[in-house]
């Protein structure tokens, strides 16, 4: 049987954190009352017109830079119709044409064979990134048989992330989503919080014979977590390839993933190829962006965005914060990515490093073995730790004082996750923990036992 | 050159216009007709204009500040139907009823 390559490209939907929508005055907040988020233009009441938000267009930037993108210094807004009842103008305002960003890339790592001993780094090509409109949320009601419409998150600014289809499988999507998750949320450009619609993604998967031209893609769509694209992306890689081992075809269709059977079954009737009109947006002239050289000389400040400036204010991205953990800690380039996966670990980590006269070579281990295993089995987040980092210090400067030893240690550690306010020292001295020094009382404690222990002793003797 | 039959559905399902009779039709093809003039100017090499304000049409930008919203009441007057505080909308687009079973001047073309 002639193997199979998989092909996996990502679409990725991020809202933009900000607190005004994309082209309206109209506040941005997850969970608030049906419809009270909403302006006439987010309604599409006659009569509206849009506004851009400076600060959309400053997330986009950021992103793309972040992205090692190019940004276009002039980009442009078109209309792209369909009709849908969360969608009240009848088309969305998108950048079809020129998009804010092109042409970027994005590294993530893997761990080879789940060990997280052997970390390898791939690459996504990052064909784009597009501004556009968010829709409003249908509500299916099928008892009643209808949809109720709420429209506070239309129009809300949302960056298009389009990945190149680079991608092999599951584990890599997966991958590749978590580490711009992690850089969205680095940049704040969008907090990404899968499980709030902040970050949407959407899977195109094909499969091909090698040196033969790519298959028919589907479309998988309806993923609401990191772990479930990994299983969605497999599971139709699979599908595929047993579909046309079976001498069946791939049809060109959108479907979606059922968590719950673990499948990717077909959509509701998506009415053949859609055919969305694009056109330009006519009440929004083109985007210009400046960099230093061609920054105007009269302009007023609020009116230019200059891509040079945001450059120089992008903070550390998490792997530039990796590569500093491991330089300035020694720790391995496997544990830098534990503390930066586990959001506030690394701050945990560095704090604890700064009370302790531990190494931090010696302090990860307590901080990714014992606080993080503790804080998984428990769904517990590092803010929500009953160990404060001043007392797993504690705890560490007592261990390397040598007045306990690690399995003591260890229980007291078992002892402070109680979260009953006791210092490390007061649950030593309370467990009779501390090591004794002194050479003589340790010898009558060894003759004690032996003495006790008379038969047993002329076994071992013996042999 | 005429409009076809195809076409002539697909923009109706698109846009959901009705081009009810032969006046209708013929006032589009007249428009086509009148557009197609365009093709007779030799735009190769020329940038698309987006507008004759040219660089002078420059984008506002708004500052990121919370000035509207919150006239649920208002909004939903003009909702025919509503539920709490929701629009009500049917399960899903309805569809045009197919070609054969539209009352317009197509089904006799």
């Amino acid at each position: 049987l002639a193997p199979w390559i998989p092909v996996v490209g990502l679409e990725i939907h991020a809202q933009i954190s900000s607190n005004s929508k994309l082209f309206s005055g109209s506040q941005v907040q997850f969970a608030a009352p049906p419809n009270s988020l909403v302006s006439f233009f987010d309604a599409s009441l006659p009569g509206t017109l849009p506004v851009l938000n400076r600060r959309c267009v400053e997330a986009a930037v950021m992103t793309g830079l972040a992205l090692n993108c190019s940004i276009n210094k002039k980009s442009l807004f078109d209309r792209k119709h369909y009709f849908y009842a969360d969608l009240p103008a009848g088309y969305q305002i998108t950048q079809q044409r020129v998009p804010i960003a092109v042409n970027g890339s994005l590294s993530y790592s893997l761990c080879i064979d789940n060990k997280m001993s052997q970390m390898v780094t791939k690459t996504v090509r990052i064909k784009q990134i597009q501004l556009e409109q968010d829709s409003g949320k249908s509500l299916h009601d099928d008892t009643r048989s209808q949809t109720l419409v709420d429209l506070n998150r239309a129009g809300v600014g949302l960056m298009e992330v389009v990945m190149e289809p680079d991608m092999c499988c599951g584990e890599e999507a997966a991958a590749a989503v978590r580490e711009l998750q992690l850089i969205l949320q680095t940049l704040g450009s969008s907090q990404a919080v899968m499980a709030e619609g902040q970050l949407r993604v959407d899977a195109n998967v094909s499969v091909h014979h090698p040196g033969e031209p790519y298959g028919v893609r589907t479309e998988v769509k309806n993923i609401n977590s990191i772990r479930f694209l990994a299983k969605a992306v497999d599971y139709e890689i699979q599908r595929q390839i047993e579909e046309l081992e079976n001498g069946g075809t791939i049809l060109n269709e959108t479907r979606a993933f059922d968590s719950k059977l673990g499948c990717t079954v077909p959509m509701r009737d998506k009415e053949g190829k859609q055919d969305y009109r694009f056109m330009p947006e006519p009440n929004l002239p083109p985007l210009i962006l400046y960099d230093a050289k061609s920054l105007p000389a009269n302009m007023n400040h609020q009116q230019v965005i200059n891509i040079d400036w945001i450059h120089e204010r992008l903070p550390d991205l998490p792997s530039v914060k990796r590569e500093k953990l491991v330089e300035q800690y020694g720790i391995l380039p496997e544990h830098s990515f534990t503390l930066l996966n586990e959001d506030g670990l690394a701050e945990f980590f560095e704090s604890v490093v700064k009370q302790t006269q531990m190494k931090p070579k010696k302090v990860i281990g307590w901080i990714l073995n014992d606080l993080l295993s503790y804080l998984k089995q428990h769904s517990l987040t590092v803010k929500e730790s009953p160990v404060s980092s001043s007392l797993l210090a504690d705890l560490l400067n007592l261990l390397e004082k040598k007045e306990i030893s690690s399995t003591a240690a260890k229980r007291v550690l078992v002892e402070l996750w109680k979260g009953e306010g006791k210092t490390p020292l007061e649950i030593v001295k309370e467990q009779k923990l501390e090591l004794l020094q002194d050479q003589k009382e340790l010898e009558q404690i060894c003759q004690a036992v032996i003495d006790g222990q008379e038969n047993e002793v002329i076994m071992m003797v013996l042999g | 050159q005429k409009v076809s039959v195809e076409v002539l559905d697909h923009l109706e399902h698109l846009a959901l216009v009705d081009f009810r009779d032969a006046e209708g039709v013929e006032r589009l093809q007249k428009a086509i007709q009148f557009a197609d003039q365009l093709h007779e100017v030799n735009t190769d090499g020329v940038e698309p204009m987006d507008s004759v304000l040219e660089d002078r049409w420059c984008l506002y930008l708004r500052e990121d500040d919370v000035t509207e919203g919150n006239c649920t009441k208002e909004l939903l007057e003009n909702a025919r139907e509503k539920v709490e505080e929701y629009f009500v909308a049917p399960p899903g687009n309805i569809p045009l009823p197919k070609l054969e079973e539209r009352e317009t001047f197509l089904q006799g073309s």
